[in-house]
């Protein structure tokens, strides 16, 4: 009796499902991306909002932190702010390289609650770029951003929340 | 012995003369493609790795048996709870359900070997290599694997030293063995059956590991991407699960228990198969509900794939997931209860005797439900929070492994070591194995269930003081149990060397081909296909 038939088949579901483990990283950021799970922002730019609901306010808070190991000092001018759903709004954030070297640095975004997320929209971030940092040097970054009119009611206050990376390595690499 | 047993003795005699012998020495076991050599390697070799495994499990419990650092520091710790889940789950268990399944399904069967010998000694021979590997990064300076046996990132990728390639293609091999036995198994299950040997007349061994073979097939080419991106991350500056590069390293716990859940299946399934074939033996009656077994083991592989993040209630989802995944979960106790209560049925008005496999096998059926109640108790989402990396998932998941898994690989040992080497084990010390493996195990597992609960977090080397009462009797059931193994390498090796001869069907109320073929089981055998009625 002939195996290979069977034996090629079998090959076969086996490459296919170790294509399926690297098919599963696209994957999962579209699906996190259709349902706004895990709490990852866009980070394209946005276009301006039309309207602007004027009984609404809502609170949103920033933190920052730096990746263990990141020489990175990243704070905002205000703790929170409270905005109307619509409105544009600018806020500053002062960034310093702690170290006495050049560095490169990368600020990722996350919302909280998760499914906030989509309905906070930056117009202009630092996040949106590569921020390469002279060795001590300090600059102030600019956030722009608004708050869709479609979040949810039960959202009262939302937290936007900054992990820096030092990618200084990686940059260089690859240029 | 009936005349017709005699008969298949004297053809199955018959026949071996006509064949080559098996070569003498190191090479016979070197070049064997032989199902019986390749089987008793795969048990040898799973034995080996048990009590490896478990000497680490010595260390853990030595250094536990106190509150304070007193026998190793903590990275070592970590290497030895890394090192032995790693071991037990692809050293142990895995490589022994393969080595029954390389001895028994073609014997089951009525096939003459396994579809592709040579395939099947080189997935037995890469085997060691990759152990070899993983151990020896434990010499290596900084040491080997400390992020335990799940590696998750960014512990595995940012945290590990640069060992960690060792173990990256340690597990690579590891898998590749398992995919090419699970290959292997599936395609003589197809098309190596004797002629009238249907589909609803397998053994339900050969049932539970042909599904298991096709879960084998499924996720370890997704363990296989799981270390590579690991591997890419660390050393190639990929960003699967780094954050900075755009990565998402939750999505590594996604792709792990993508893996990892359809492994505890496939860890437990052959057991399934195991204790079936075993309990309607000793209760001389016939399995209760076959086709609903066949059903039940089906389902269960399916609903695997979609259980997975019951790991990771903690991690953040939303509510309609965690409930989505409780759910889920809870339906997979469905069809384990009918199989539960189909051995139970099974034994009910049965004469039954309590030979050593049987006391294995109830040992099996008690114990291993304990632990799908634990399981269920962890399968509640908001409860889970309470339980989530504490000792109550140690003492779950060393349930349904030690005396799931374990147990029933033991109760299959003692089962079908008469036929391998034509002799009775001693039954006396096999009972003594039995009974303080079963009390040891006890002592050693079941109050981590109160610990866990009163929040003792696993993988720590050190615990609050008031976990030390407890701890130091987990500690002496752990010696007790680890010693007691010793036993059954006594017997298996005394076993081997002689002991009273048996005839071809050992146990009077045993069924299925393996029982027609003299003892010990010839070289070859079915060289003409057995006739099925």
């Amino acid at each position: 009796m002939t195996h290979a038939p069977l034996l090629k088949r079998l090959v076969l579901i086996c490459i296919g499902m170790f294509a399926f483990a690297f098919a599963l990283v696209p994957l999962y950021d579209v699906f996190c991306d259709i349902t706004g799970l895990n709490g990852k922002p866009s980070l394209e730019q946005a276009q301006q909002s039309n309207t602007i609901t004027d009984n609404r306010e809502v609170d949103v808070s920033f933190t920052t932190h730096a990746q263990s190991g990141a020489p990175f000092e990243v704070k905002s001018h205000e703790y929170s702010v409270v905005v109307k759903p619509g409105a544009m709004r600018e806020v500053l954030f002062k960034a310093k390289n702690l170290s006495n070297q050049d560095k490169v640095m990368q600020a990722v975004p996350s919302v909280s609650p998760g499914k906030a997320a989509k309905y906070l929209h930056k117009m202009a971030c630092f996040c949106f770029d590569q921020q390469p940092l002279k060795a001590g040097e300090e600059v102030e970054f600019k956030l722009l951003f608004y708050v869709d009119t479609e979040l949810p009611s039960d959202v009262e206050e939302l937290t936007l929340s900054y992990t820096v990376f030092d990618i200084s390595s990686q940059f260089l690499a690859s240029n | 012995m009936s005349s017709i047993t005699d008969e298949h003795n004297n053809d199955a005699a018959h026949h071996d003369a006509g064949h080559h012998h098996p070569a003498k020495g190191f090479k016979r076991w070197l070049f064997t493609t032989n199902h019986k050599d390749i089987g008793s390697l795969y048990l040898i070799f799973s034995l080996t790795m048990f009590l490896i495994g478990g000497a680490m499990a010595m260390v853990i419990r030595a250094e536990l048996f106190q509150p304070g650092l007193q026998l190793v520091d903590p990275h070592f710790f970590n290497q030895m709870t890394t090192v032995h889940g790693l071991i037990m789950v692809f050293g142990a268990v895995m490589p022994a359900f393969t080595g029954l399944a390389n001895w028994m399904v073609p014997l089951m069967i009525g096939a003459p070997d396994m579809a592709l010998p040579r395939m099947n000694n080189w997935s037995f021979w890469i085997l060691p290599f990759a152990f070899l590997i993983l151990l020896a990064s434990l010499f290596m300076p900084g040491g080997g694997p400390a992020f335990g046996w799940t590696f998750y990132a960014p512990l595995s990728t940012t945290y590990s030293n640069d060992n960690t390639a060792l173990f990256v293609f340690a597990v690579h091999i590891m898998g590749i063995s398992s995919i090419m036995g699970a290959i292997n198994v599936v395609v003589t299950i197809v098309n190596m059956r004797a002629p009238g040997m249907t589909w609803m007349k397998l053994p339900l061994f050969v049932w539970t590991w042909l599904i298991t073979a096709f879960l084998l097939i499924a996720v370890m080419p997704v363990l296989a991407g799981a270390v590579t991106m690991v591997l890419t991350d660390k050393y190639f500056a990929t960003s699967f699960f780094d954050a900075a590069g755009g990565g998402d390293p939750v999505m590594f716990q996604h792709i792990f228990w993508f893996f990892g859940h359809p492994e505890v299946y496939i860890m437990i399934l052959p057991a399934f198969g195991i204790i079936s074939t075993i309990v309607p033996t000793f209760s001389r009656k016939k399995l209760f509900g076959y086709a609903s077994m066949v059903y039940a083991t089906s389902s269960i592989a399916l609903l695997s794939f979609i259980v997975w993040a019951h790991h990771m209630f903690t991690t953040g989802m939303p509510v309609a997931a965690e409930l989505f995944f409780m759910y889920a979960t809870m339906l997979i106790s469905v069809p384990t209860g009918v199989k539960v209560f189909n051995w139970v049925a099974t034994m009910w008005r049965g004469s039954i005797s309590f030979e050593v496999p049987m006391l294995f096998s109830i040992a099996f059926i008690v114990l291993f439900t304990l632990g799908g109640f634990s399981g269920l108790m962890l399968a509640i989402t908001p409860a889970d929070f309470q339980y989530h990396d504490t000792y109550f998932v140690v003492a779950h998941f060393h349930y349904v492994l030690v005396t799931g898994a374990v147990f029933s690989i033991m109760a299959g040992a003692y089962y079908w070591l008469p036929k391998w080497t034509g002799n009775m084990f001693n039954i006396t010390l096999a009972k003594w194995h039995f009974w303080l493996s079963l009390v040891s195990v006890n002592v050693l597992f079941f109050p981590m269930h109160f610990v866990g609960l009163a929040g003792m977090p696993r993988r720590i080397p050190d615990y609050a003081l008031q976990f030390a009462d407890f701890n130091a009797i987990i500690s002496i059931g752990g010696f007790a149990f680890g010693l007691s193994q010793l036993l059954f390498v006594v017997v298996v090796y005394k076993c081997a060397k002689g002991g009273d001869k048996v005839p071809a069907k050992v146990w009077d109320g045993a069924e299925g081909l393996e029982w027609e073929v003299a003892s010990p089981a010839p070289y070859h055998t079915f060289d003409t296909p057995p006739e099925i009625k």
